[in-house]
């Protein structure tokens, strides 16, 4: 390939899972709710400041949302979330209490840092 | 009944270790056999030679054997079957008293299973299909030093499959042309890179120098993508003491995870390197060079599940799978069967999947499933529908052979797989529509736009030499 035709890679800031996609719209976040929803998993939001975002542990938003299946609760409480702490990066977590692990969790709001 | 006295000379096996009236006890190891004997010799007479060969028996009666009670400890063929579409051999399956292994040694348990029995002269043939080790046995093993779940939390990775790369070329490179190219994979998106597994040091790359680059690429990587990276280096040595010494630093300069060569290393070396991963938190990845040579062909040797399952107990986070898409040997459903044995708690008998056994695994963690291999961003829905979340995708040729270098093509591979985890959760067939959503994944990533041009025509094509036995 020439070198005039060679794409350059910037290096990215990508906050693990989808952190490559395209940022989702209100569709796509139900969707992924609905997955966790199916699989049996708790939804959870957590939150953080950009400059903490690698800590493994994430303040928690309220409680994780046991037994929850109103999707639209969750995205309620996403948007809530994101409004009391507008520069923190919200993400959402599927808490899988079988195997203990998160069956999912990406990042829902990106925090302007 | 055993013998209360003593007469000398040669016994057929079947008097003795043919017992078809046996049932077998929970805390038995049972093992599946194909067999094919010489011509003349009765099913059951070869049936009991396996079992006599592999456990107590030997060609003559001896004087000793009366001394103890071989009724306690011998191994019983219980039962004979016929092979689908295959009228030359047949399968027996083989009981063996617990007593009979060392605690925690699949060296022991694999010395007698595989050891003489399978030059007897009786037979043509011979393959150890499956093994059901008992849960009694399972819980004096270490197993994989993590497991799964642990695994995700140190590497923070959720709801994927991870996505690693070996570094190419595999032989040549210096240390830090080799931490350059480890850096463009990891900064690119990859998760993790691997050694290849015939990196070990060499004349053109010592180890020391290549673990001290890695460590920066590493760190520089994590650095700049906000994110948890991590490459496989290599400890597999001439020496059980070398390997020890690469492990030690690979932990100093802050690598989370090494490499080792189970076959070729040997199970006595994977066991106690696993050990020394569980006691010092590093996560091992297993690589499995030689295993074609045991398990490839279907009348002799060791199928690939028993070598699963053995390392599942000896200790491995990660093991090479073959990919069932890319350019390795590999049929599916019965990748499939050998998947579930490294990740399940409890699997229960399949013939389609080739599992002759319930197998219980308790609470033993699991390991990831490795597909490695002539894989590239075209075969990504398939992969993630094959091997699941729990599982390491490995592009190597996929993401080093992208025109923009390293860096895109692990970006490349990276939105695919995203993609194809998005579309998934959202309920779509994304094997089925794979083209469709590559190229809407491809709208927004001119990286993964080049590499599906790149790679739009290579397949791999061939039937699979070891087919499972199907009716």
């Amino acid at each position: 390939m020439a070198v005039n035709d060679m794409g350059n890679y910037d290096t990215r800031n990508t906050l693990e899972t989808f952190g490559f996609l395209p940022k989702m719209d209100n569709n796509e976040i139900q969707a992924q709710v609905a997955y966790i929803l199916a699989n049996g998993w708790s939804p959870a939001i957590e939150h953080e400041h950009p400059s903490n975002a690698t800590d493994a542990y994430w303040a928690l938003w309220k409680l994780p949302f046991f037994g929850e299946t109103d999707m639209g609760n969750v995205l309620d409480e996403l948007e809530a979330c994101h409004r009391a702490f507008p520069d923190h990066h919200v993400r959402l977590t599927g808490y899988d209490n079988y195997s203990q692990t998160q069956g999912s969790c990406f990042v829902v709001f990106e925090g302007r840092s | 009944m055993a013998d209360t006295s003593y007469k000398a000379g040669v016994k057929e096996y079947r008097d003795k270790y043919w017992t078809p009236d046996y049932v077998p006890l929970d805390t038995d190891l049972l093992a599946c056999f194909k067999v094919t004997g010489q011509e003349g010799v009765p099913n059951e007479e070869v049936a009991g030679a396996v079992a006599a060969e592999s456990s107590t028996g030997t060609w003559s009666t001896v004087w000793s054997e009366l001394l103890t009670d071989l009724e306690f400890y011998k191994g019983r063929a219980y039962r004979i079957e016929d092979v689908p579409g295959d009228p030359e051999s047949f399968y027996t399956f083989v009981a063996y008293p617990i007593d009979l292994f060392e605690e925690g040694s699949v060296v022991n348990v694999l010395t007698s299973l595989v050891g003489n029995v399978f030059g007897f002269k009786a037979l043509k043939h011979l393959r150890l299909e499956d093994i059901r080790f008992p849960i009694a046995y399972i819980k004096t093993c270490g197993g994989p030093p993590a497991g799964i779940n642990v695994e995700r939390d140190r590497l923070n990775k959720y709801g994927r499959p991870m996505l690693g790369a070996t570094i190419k070329p595999k032989l040549g490179l210096s240390a830090k042309n080799y931490g350059r190219a480890v850096y463009e994979c990891l900064r690119g998106g990859l998760d993790l890179t691997k050694d290849d597994e015939n990196v070990n040091s060499q004349p053109f790359m010592r180890w020391r120098d290549r673990f001290d680059f890695v460590a920066e690429a590493i760190d520089k990587a994590e650095r700049e993508t906000g994110e948890t990276k991590g490459h496989y280096l290599n400890v597999t040595a001439a020496t059980p003491e070398e390997m020890y010494k690469r492990a030690e630093y690979a932990k100093e300069v802050g690598c989370p995870i090494i490499m080792h060569d189970f076959i070729t290393g040997g199970f006595t070396a994977n066991t106690g390197l696993a050990n020394w991963c569980r006691d010092n938190g590093m996560l091992l990845h297993i690589h499995r060079a030689m295993h074609a040579v045991i398990d490839r062909h279907p009348k002799h040797g060791i199928h690939f599940r028993v070598l699963a399952k053995c390392l599942r107990l000896s200790g491995g986070d990660h093991l090479h799978t073959g990919t069932v898409v890319g350019k390795l040997e590999g049929d599916r459903n019965s990748t499939l069967g050998f998947v579930d044995q490294l990740r399940e708690s409890f699997v229960p008998e399949d013939r389609a999947r080739g599992v002759f056994f319930d197998q219980d695994w308790g609470s033993m963690p699991g390991v990831f499933a490795v597909a490695s291999g002539g894989i590239h961003v075209w075969h990504m829905p398939a992969l993630v529908t094959i091997f699941g979340d729990d599982s390491v995708l490995q592009f190597g040729g996929g993401t080093q052979g992208h025109p923009w270098g390293n860096a895109a093509g692990a970006c490349a591979n990276r939105v695919a797989l995203e993609a194809s985890v998005k579309a998934r959760n959202e309920g779509r067939h994304i094997e089925a529509e794979a083209r469709d959503i590559l190229t809407e994944a491809a709208r927004t990533s001119p990286e993964l736009a080049v590499a599906m041009e790149t790679w739009k025509e290579i397949v791999f094509e061939f039937e699979t030499v070891d087919k499972l036995d199907v009716s």
